[in-house]
């Protein structure tokens, strides 16, 4: 791997730039690895890289139906939290946190984590009192939550407009959490496959798994492929909005639902919006991408699909609150929207977690809130993975808790009504 | 947004309708006698496919009423609306051209308690 540096920088450029090398592999299905990663999304490459890089399992594949980055990856709003209200949920995603902070000089890849501060709004005496109890749990836990006036709320993000005589909904406070922020999401898929690749994963692309095949045992042996058979032992499904079709490959039914989610951008404008603001109760949910675009995250649509889509009204929604709470935007025009497919659990918390089956180890769930644990997902699944039992974080996280009625019910958790 | 039809008052927009989850979902008769597995699979799992999905809608702006629908998830198209009570539509393979069944006033107002719901 060529290492970016400074110099490097300089070296190259004084060469104009025609010396980079591709920054990985772009191998070719080996007849049997020792453990397969079905999704080339920032979780299934951030499990490979932590196989290879903690647990020492440098034979791994990591299967992409499309290529790297082409899904969920690319269609998110790349908002990174950790101020959930249960203490596995606030673990959970707290240790993804941890690994954000120095995810760039981990990778030697800019993944541009920004911690700018995520800023929950709220807007009646209920808002009030829920936000102010998980702040309260949040530091219980170890996790940074603060409680802003509205006036504070005002000095954190200059646009929001507080002058509740011109809104149906004021701002009455909002819940600070300042190591939350965003990342570049292109980035991050990039920076985890081009580290995984040196040290000697493979990542596949254009390659769709078609079957999950097992033994007389029950066992996992390998996968069918477009692109032929593979042998192993050891497989991660991390399919986010397709994993229900590819469980049920080894015959495993999960409990999840698959939505589009919408999100949207506007025109690039010069820096304005300095942090993340979300509001629950109106849903708006907005922030400004280093390229100067006001990133905005939309709604589920009510119905199970895989289109990719969603309906115009759910984008439209979301517009209402937003120029409300930014009246200065108004005037915006949005580039593009689109959607993408989460799947979601009936208690809204993810499954990390080994399956009934062999062999077979399962990250999905993730709903709406899916990048923000990206590298803490990988490196969960990793260890589940190699040692075959999970880390006592992602331990509560499994698929017989709604068997056994052990839910953690974070349905509340996002600005995205679910 | 979609074209729904409701099978009691007809065409309408999606706006006017709550999607209501999977259908024929079946409640335990004798619910003391069902194990916790199945209890897990009734409340939780769902099927969830790339493909035809039969679910539950209601015309809450419209007739109020519950119907049944099977969609195409892949591209969101409706192959066919019928009442509750009615068998699932067989609307594999090339039958998956069927369109939404015609309008008419039989059984207006019924509402069948046999068979699946």
């Amino acid at each position: 791997m060529q290492r970016f540096s400074g110099f490097q920088l300089v070296a190259k450029a004084l060469k104009s730039n025609r010396e980079w090398r591709s920054q990985w592999r772009d191998a070719a299905p080996k007849a049997e690895y020792d453990a397969v990663i079905i999704g080339g999304g920032g979780h299934g490459l951030a499990a490979a890289y932590y196989l290879a890089k903690e647990h020492g399992i440098t034979n791994v594949a990591v299967l992409e139906k499309g290529w790297i980055g082409g899904g969920n990856t690319g269609r998110n709003t790349t908002i990174i939290r950790s101020n959930y209200l249960f203490e596995e949920s606030a673990a959970l995603y707290d240790h993804a946190v941890k690994l954000w902070e120095g995810l760039s000089q981990d990778l030697n890849y800019n993944v541009m984590y920004s911690a700018r501060g995520v800023l929950m709004l709220a807007h009646n005496i209920h808002d009030v009192q829920v936000f102010k109890r998980h702040v309260h749990a949040n530091r219980l836990a170890g996790v940074d939550n603060e409680w802003l006036s509205a006036q504070e709320c005002q000095e954190f993000c200059p646009p929001l407009n507080i002058d509740a005589s011109t809104m149906r909904y004021p701002v009455l406070g909002g819940a600070l959490q300042r190591r939350g922020g965003t990342a570049r999401h292109d980035a991050v898929a990039w920076g985890y496959a081009r580290a995984a690749s040196d040290r000697g994963v493979d990542i596949i692309q254009n390659c769709e798994v078609t079957a999950i095949e097992r033994d007389a045992s029950g066992a996992v042996t390998g996968v069918q492929t477009s692109r032929g058979p593979i042998r192993t032992r050891k497989i991660g499904v991390s399919a986010a909005g397709n994993s229900s079709v590819v469980m049920s490959m080894a015959g495993v039914r999960m409990p999840l639902e698959s939505y589009p989610l919408q999100a949207l951008v506007s025109e690039p404008i010069k820096p304005i919006f300095p942090c993340v603001v979300m509001s629950n109760t109106i849903h708006a949910y907005i922030s400004q991408s280093d390229k100067g675009e006001l990133v905005i995250g939309a709604g589920t649509d009510a119905y199970t699909s895989y289109t990719q889509r969603g309906g115009l009204h759910i984008a439209n929604h979301t517009l209402d609150a937003i120029c409300e709470l930014f009246p200065q935007f108004r005037r915006m025009r949005m580039l593009r929207n689109w959607g993408g497919i989460v799947d979601v659990t009936p208690d809204r918390s993810p499954i990390i977690a080994k399956t009934p089956v062999k062999g077979l180890y399962v990250n999905c769930g993730w709903g709406t809130g899916g990048f923000k644990a990206t590298p803490g997902a990988g490196n969960l699944l990793a260890h589940t993975i190699a040692r075959d039992e999970p880390h006592p974080i992602n331990a509560p996280f499994t698929i017989e808790r709604f068997r056994d009625g052990v839910l953690i019910d974070e349905a509340a958790a996002a600005a995205v009504a679910h | 947004m979609l074209l729904i039809h409701c099978p009691y008052c007809g065409p309408r927009s999606e706006l006017e309708f709550r999607y209501a989850g999977e259908a024929h979902v079946v409640r335990a008769e004798t619910p003391s006698e069902v194990g916790t597995d199945d209890w897990t699979d009734f409340l939780y799992h769902r099927s969830n496919p790339r493909g035809l999905h039969a679910e539950r809608w209601r015309h809450i702006h419209g007739c109020a009423r519950f119907f049944n629908a099977v969609r195409d998830t892949r591209d969101d198209s409706f192959k066919a609306t019928y009442k509750v009570g009615e068998a699932r539509p067989q609307l594999e393979g090339a039958a998956v051209e069927a369109q939404a069944p015609a309008l008419s006033g039989d059984n207006l107002g019924t509402w069948s308690t046999e068979g699946e719901r």
